[in-house]
């Protein structure tokens, strides 16, 4: 079994020690790890789903543009990254688990290895502080 | 192919009847087959093994980092002031500097009387990342590994024998220590299934936790580290300087009482064929 490289194993034990959601894809966008904070987010455990392919886990996300109009897939910042291997940062609304309009900034940024590889992305989820 | 060690303390380099027996000298190894020899880094060990032992023309010395304990050795090692020998000196890319340019960081004044480009052998500088190549008779691969700075193992293979020398690494590194799913733990790709592992196991397990980050392994973490890669023996390597010979076999007797894993601590001097 090949094991994963070591900037994204640790990028994994640094998301395992954040109190924040982290999300860790592959180049594909295939979730390969995501952290407790996460998996209150997603509404599953990566204990008992362990990966999962991109199609299945972005639906669980229906995200909405301030005025409340859905979100088409490549204006999110995790594929933007995974699209071009840049950063990005973006508040807009999900629909949260409980079925409502729950304001977030996500932080997207490539995980390019020292020797210059693209390896894959991380996603961050903030909630957004009330002004 | 034979395995023989040069150095197996950590950090710097010990003397006195108290390290006497597994030795004060730091990381240095070597294999050799046939005229083929290979030294695995370049620690205070690596001047024993340049005398006699170094007697084909061709040397390659394949360096895991370059922390001061696995190179302070390379300005004493005496093929490199032979006109007559070819040296190869492999080592981790950076995503910086050089990997010549790092070595003369050491290898000149005022740290060293000598600049690296003027010793008197064909020298020749190789980086290697996440990578396969062959060195005569040897297939090597060699890969990045959790550890401060550039910092590869290495595999070493021949025929069907497999000799894995990874004397830095804190696989264990993170909150909860090693994730213990073969995919999550650095290093696994270089030890699976190893006849012979050389691998760190500085610490004690009550040691650890005030020096983690620091790169190395408790004696528990590097067990663990070699149940999960199914390595048929190792060598439990880096002995931290401040463990006498017999803090070290204390160690090693409360370890085995909680593992059958099959180890035994590394010695200077220690050789194994492989056949």
């Amino acid at each position: 079994m090949a094991a994963y490289e070591i900037e994204i194993i640790l990028n994994r034990q640094l998301a395992d020690c954040l109190s924040i959601p982290v999300f860790i894809t592959d180049i594909l966008g295939n979730l390969i790890f995501y952290n407790e904070p996460a998996e209150q987010v997603l509404g599953k455990r990566f204990e008992e789903t362990g990966e999962m392919p991109v199609e299945e886990w972005s639906t669980v996300f229906k995200p909405l543009d301030n005025d409340g109009h859905p979100m088409a897939p490549e204006e999110l910042p995790l594929v933007k990254t995974l699209s071009d291997q840049c950063p990005y940062h973006k508040s807009f609304q999900i629909i949260s688990l409980k079925g409502k309009k729950q304001p977030i900034s996500v932080t997207s940024y490539p995980i390019i290895s020292r020797s210059g590889n693209f390896l894959g992305a991380v996603a961050i989820f903030w909630k957004q502080k009330l002004k | 192919m034979k395995v023989k060690l040069w150095g197996v303390r950590g950090s710097i380099p010990t003397t006195g009847p108290d390290t006497e027996k597994y030795g004060g000298n730091t990381s240095c190894a070597s294999v050799a087959y046939d005229d083929h020899l290979l030294v695995l880094d370049g620690g205070t060990g690596i001047r024993q093994c340049g005398g006699a032992y170094c007697a084909s023309k061709r040397i390659d010395i394949l360096l895991t980092h370059l922390h001061l304990d696995h190179i302070q050795g390379l300005g004493f090692f005496s093929p490199l002031f032979d006109a007559s020998k070819e040296i190869h000196i492999w080592g981790p890319a950076s995503s910086s500097q050089s990997l010549f340019s790092r070595i003369s960081r050491y290898l000149s004044p005022p740290l060293f009387p000598v600049l690296l480009r003027d010793v008197p052998c064909k020298l020749e500088l190789h980086e290697v990342s996440n990578s396969v190549f062959d060195i005569g008779p040897f297939r090597i691969q060699s890969s990045y590994i959790i550890h401060p700075g550039p910092t590869v193992g290495y595999r070493l293979m021949r025929e069907n024998f497999v000799f894995t020398y990874i004397p830095d690494h804190e696989p264990a590194l993170g909150s909860h220590g090693m994730i213990q799913n073969p995919k999550w733990v650095s290093g696994y790709d270089l030890a699976e299934g190893a006849d012979i592992l050389l691998h760190d196991a500085q610490y004690t397990k009550e040691e650890y936790p005030m020096r983690r980050g620091w790169g190395h392994s408790s004696i528990d973490d590097a067990g663990l580290f070699a149940s999960i890669t199914s390595a048929k023996h190792t060598l439990f390597a880096h002995h931290d300087p401040s463990h006498s010979d017999a803090f070290l076999e204390e160690m090693l007797a409360s370890f085995k009482l909680s593992s059958d894993v099959s180890v035994e601590l590394a010695m200077e001097g220690f050789e194994i064929e492989l056949t």
